[in-house]
């Protein structure tokens, strides 16, 4: 069973997010890049499937600009086979994205496809769920817990009220949460095997994708700030300015 | 036309969650129907009805939408899709599960998570974790929108909505709900308490959280986590306030032991009061809370549970 992995190149989830002055987004020159960190569960949770002879063959992909090749190499390096980068410059919103990767589907006939349930960027939390209803697939959403069986997938899924076991027939898709596993680093030695896998290079029209944005972002704004207020110095002190202010 | 908003509900009783989404629906494209999908949900339509600005409730009453699963849940949605020219549905881990399918067949794209109806077809909503708020314009067309359901207020329940029924849709086969694992509490819920106290890494372990639950018992309080806490596996996933969690906005919110990584922040900056305690005096979480008390929680919070004795609570 082949398991294709997509993977975004996103800012560096450590690093200060910076709106610009002219409220035309945020600010990414110079700034530290990474794979997206669900994405990373991700790549994780197929090679662990690989290791326990679930999966035959990984494949990484990533949409965006020659630099997200640089992503695919992680994946690569991680444990993945090889990668497939979709070039494009600007953003690609999620249906684009679900539209790409159902070409890409249709082509290499996965038995699952993994993806991180949100990218850390634009919090859109979509892509996993268009990807399935275009391809007609079941979907395994926030995933927390992962087993295969014949012809299934056996998943838990975090939801609202705790935890919540369904079962997907395969193909099907699985997004990944934050506890579904630790994704492993990349050791040296495969990083410098990483450096000899494949990596196919393709267009968007390749695939007859029109990746022009649909959603027009008028303008990006610094959330309001909250002020700091004071310092009470002892818990009863505490328990009175709230009883003072009606909090409690 | 008209807006469709998906009711969240557990069949039993319908969500806070939906209120507030029919709020935001009208200022979409009214009137407001709202569609309850579930498995002999006949309160949940009935307590819809009553939601004020619906003009008419359809539900879908049949085992198949018992767990609302996605797939199904996608069929009936497109099978109504059609008389409207907005469905909305709040952003919970169902209308996060099924709408985007749902947007993916319209062939439409999705505003996720809106905090703000500018105009019929413009919104904010935020993006990098709450550290930007974006302002989107969505194409003519239809729209399909969730909603962050902290940033509207409920509908209120004096109106008195027709009820219609409607056929299921074909059951797609592809997907079985096994069971559930759902978090029990005498507390109120953490989307919809006016009070709640999160732990966070500081706490330790599991059982120490006892302390908190003491207090929130006193203050009629829901008990939430931040993230560390929960990886720590101190308590269960569904506790998680954060971007990637829950998001609330309480009357107050009482963050103990937790520093403030963005990640938290976003989940909880919304809140009307924040008190924070934490015996670092440098931690991130100060820097927004209208009280901090720097201090050892383990003395800080029996201490406030006696003041709160004395005081009568």
């Amino acid at each position: 069973m082949k398991v294709i992995v997509p993977v975004k190149r996103v800012i560096d989830f450590n690093v200060k997010v910076r709106v610009k002055a002219d409220g035309s987004g945020v600010d990414l020159a110079n700034v530290k890049m990474s794979m997206n960190p669900f994405d990373e569960i991700a790549v994780e949770e197929a090679i662990r499937l690989k290791e326990k002879g679930k999966a035959s063959e990984i494949i990484a992909v990533s949409i965006g600009p020659q630099q997200a090749s640089e992503t695919i190499r992680t994946a690569l390096a991680m444990g993945a086979d090889r990668g497939i980068l979709v070039k494009t410059d600007g953003e690609v919103e999620p249906l684009a994205v679900a539209k790409i990767l159902k070409a890409i589907c249709d082509a290499e006939q996965p038995g699952l496809v993994i993806l991180g349930k949100q990218a850390i960027d634009d919090d859109s939390n979509q892509t996993g769920q268009m990807l399935a209803a275009l391809l007609g697939w079941p979907q395994a959403t926030f995933a927390h817990k992962l087993d295969m069986g014949d012809g299934k997938a056996d998943v838990e899924r975090e939801i609202d009220g705790g935890l919540q076991t369904v079962d997907v027939k395969l193909p099907a898709i699985v997004t990944t949460d934050l506890r579904l596993n630790e994704p492993r680093y990349a050791s040296l030695p495969n990083i410098m095997k990483a450096k000899k896998k494949p990596i196919d290079e393709k267009q968007p029209s390749d695939y007859g994708v029109d990746v022009s944005p649909r959603l027009k972002v008028l303008k990006v704004t610094e959330p309001p700030k909250r002020q700091a207020g004071v310092k009470v110095k002892t818990a009863a002190e505490l328990v009175d300015k709230l009883k003072e202010i009606g909090a409690i | 036309m008209a807006s469709l908003v998906i009711a969240e509900h557990d069949n039993a009783s319908l969500k806070d969650s939906t209120a507030k989404t029919v709020t935001a629906a009208a200022q979409v494209s009214a009137p407001v129907h709202v569609l309850v999908a579930g498995s002999n949900c006949g309160a949940v339509a009935e307590a819809a009805a009553k939601l004020s600005g619906v003009e008419k409730v359809l539900v879908a009453d049949a085992a198949l939408y018992a767990k609302m699963l996605a797939e199904p849940m996608e069929a009936l949605i497109l099978s109504v899709a059609g008389n409207y020219d907005a469905i909305l549905a709040p952003a919970t881990t169902n209308g996060k599960n099924y709408l985007p399918r749902v947007a993916a067949k319209l062939d439409v794209p999705q505003v996720s998570e809106i905090i703000k109806v500018v105009s019929p077809d413009t919104f904010e909503r935020p993006i990098y974790a709450g550290n930007a708020i974006a302002t989107v314009q969505a194409p003519s067309g239809k729209k399909v929108i969730s909603v962050r359901t902290t940033a509207f207020k409920a509908a209120e329940a004096s109106g008195s909505a027709a009820v219609e029924k409607i056929q299921p849709a074909a059951d797609p086969g592809i997907s079985t709900f096994v069971g559930e694992e759902l978090s029990k509490s005498e507390r109120p819920e953490l989307t919809s308490a006016k009070i709640i106290i999160s732990g966070g890494r500081g706490m330790q372990s599991g059982e120490n959280f006892k302390l908190l639950e003491a207090l929130a018992d006193k203050l009629h309080a829901a008990v939430g986590a931040s993230r560390a806490a929960v990886d720590a596996g101190f308590v269960p996933n569904d506790y998680q306030v954060g971007q990637t969690g829950k998001v609330v906005a309480p009357d107050l919110y009482i963050a103990v032991g937790i520093s403030g990584a963005i990640q938290h922040l976003a989940g909880m900056k919304d809140s009307k009061v924040i008190a924070a305690i934490n015996k670092d005096e440098e931690a991130p979480i100060f820097q927004i809370a209208d009280y901090g008390l720097v201090a050892d929680l383990f003395k800080a919070i029996p201490e406030m549970e006696a003041e709160l004795t004395k005081l009568g609570y």
